[in-house]
């Protein structure tokens, strides 16, 4: 099982590092223009908890990030389904529907660590400096477990890649905005905060926020986003057998 | 040594496969032959577990395809239609994920590339990348791949759609030597020579039904051995002789115009099937 989990992995990596020289300024594109336009220039002057803007900001935005650096796994697995066939190099070959899962995911979160590291960097510029304890990097680790598992199951679903781009829009793009990445949750009405409150990303926020600035890691964020990415993974090992019609 | 008992596949309102029937033995090149839309990629498919069958079993060298799929994944190679190559990757790095996913050691990968490469003409090329490679040296790589965890049954679906002759020929040698190293090879094909040349025994697939299944010299001695063309209402419409001097003898005593050539594995489609392979 270790063997065709790690080949499954390995294809990806190989891939990931002959476009690694693109794909360092994409992840920085965005997270640079959030911390340019929403951290430096509109909240300057704003301080929420006893933090700056921008402390406040970076740990959401990395929890953003690797929601969706994690969630792009699904785009390189419709590409090698649907333009390049190599999915069917793998269904041929004795790779159980969990390796496969397996490879994928810990593809995503590999991608998610990387962009991470990216958007440190881009904090340091701005002059903050994160704690990156033991707990942030589990609160990465697990955010990115949730969304890579969730992108393998639906990238099974899809019968195209414009479909998967809908799915991007009506599934991560309100993620992105609502959960706690831009602003305190404390601002929404108590019924929006407990809409908010069943959102994965929502709970990715406050783990690696709390950690980052050195507050008391929330726990329970911690389960829920557990539970959630092993149930995630659980039907993306269904979906592949979907996948064979 | 594949065994097809009552192979079925229904996608909704079509029936893509009914009732298919095969035994392939061991070390034998089997061609299935029919047309477009008859079947041929959908029980590759389902031969090789991308595709569940909706009725029947599948048994490959003694393994069931559906209680044992790892296992029977592990006795076959698969070469499909379309070319599945990693393309931004290199040629090494193509193979070496291949022998990772059939769990072969590094020694075990790094011994079979540099065999491999050098059996399709490829050693060359061992660190381009797929994306600068030509189809036909695609096609070659492709072959090569299927070949690298040595497996005992080789699908071939189509394997020189697309190719120039010169380099079909090539691959058709290359085809003919994986068999002579006692490989089975089941072989999808709508180029009539191509089943002709290569195959010890062909079915005929029509509709999703097989229609016959022989050696190519046993299907065309049914017809004759010379085919008389001759146009008739803008269709070709062939004659078929037993001996040349009988056919020369007709074409003396019809005004028509013929053209006089040998029995082919498409007469003898065509006679059974009513339609051309193409």
């Amino acid at each position: 099982m270790i063997h065709s989990l790690l080949a499954v992995y390995y294809r990806e990596m190989l891939i990931m590092r002959r476009r690694l020289t693109r794909l360092i300024p994409s992840w920085s594109v965005s997270p640079l223009l959030y911390l340019i336009a929403f951290g430096y220039a509109m909240g300057k002057n704003v301080a929420i908890d006893g933090h700056s803007y921008m402390e406040f900001l970076i740990p959401g935005l990395i929890a953003m990030n690797s929601m969706t650096q994690s969630f792009a796994i699904a785009s390189e697995i419709n590409i090698a389904r649907f333009y390049w066939h190599i999915f069917e190099e793998i269904q041929a070959a004795p790779v159980s529907d969990f390796s496969y899962v397996a490879g994928e995911v810990l593809a995503g979160m590999t991608r998610a660590l990387l962009s991470t590291c990216v958007i440190l960097i881009l904090g340091l510029l701005f002059g903050v400096v994160l704690s990156c304890n033991l707990m942030f990097w589990l609160g990465v680790l697990l955010n990115s477990f949730v969304f890579a598992s969730l992108a393998v199951g639906l990238a099974m679903l899809v019968k195209s890649h414009g479909d998967q781009v809908l799915l991007t829009s009506f599934v991560i793009t309100p993620m992105a905005f609502l959960g706690g990445t831009f602003f305190p949750l404390e601002n929404f009405p108590s019924w929006g905060q407990t809409l908010i409150h069943l959102l994965p990303l929502t709970h990715a926020a406050k783990a690696i926020r709390a950690a980052s600035l050195g507050s008391t890691p929330p726990l329970f964020s911690y389960t829920v986003l557990a539970v959630t990415g092993s149930i995630f993974f659980a039907i993306s090992v269904l979906c592949v057998k979907r996948a064979k019609d | 040594m594949i065994i097809v008992t009552d192979l079925s596949k229904r996608y909704r309102t079509v029936h893509a496969l009914k009732d298919v029937n095969l035994h392939v033995k061991p070390g034998e090149l089997f061609a299935y032959l029919g047309p477009n839309g008859a079947g041929k990629s959908t029980t590759i498919r389902i031969l090789t577990g991308l595709t569940q069958p909706t009725a029947g079993t599948v048994t490959l060298n003694g393994f069931d395809l559906k209680n044992s799929s790892i296992k029977s994944r592990q006795q076959c190679g698969l070469v499909p239609q379309s070319i599945n190559l990693d393309q931004e990757l290199s040629v090494y790095e193509n193979l070496t994920i291949h022998g990772l996913l059939f769990r072969m050691t590094r020694e075990e990968r790094d011994h079979k590339i540099d065999e491999l490469l050098d059996y399709v003409d490829l050693s060359a090329r061992e660190q381009s990348l797929v994306k600068e490679l030509s189809g036909g040296m695609k096609r070659r790589l492709m072959i090569a791949r299927a070949l690298m965890h040595s497996p005992s049954v080789l699908f071939l679906d189509e394997p020189t759609v697309g190719l120039d002759a010169g380099m079909r020929r090539k691959i058709w040698a290359l085809i003919k030597k994986i068999q002579q190293k006692g490989t089975t090879i089941f072989l999808t094909t709508h180029y009539i020579e191509e089943a002709e040349f290569l195959a010890d025994r062909v079915a005929f697939l029509d509709k999703g039904a097989i229609v016959v299944v022989d050696t190519p010299a046993n299907l065309m001695a049914t017809l004759g051995t010379w085919a008389l063309d001759r146009l008739i209402e803008d269709k070709m419409e062939p004659l078929y002789f037993n001996e040349r001097e009988d056919a020369n003898q007709y074409i003396a005593t019809h005004k028509e115009s013929f053209t006089l050539r040998r029995v082919n594995l498409e007469d003898a489609f065509l006679s059974m099937t009513g339609k051309k392979v193409k």
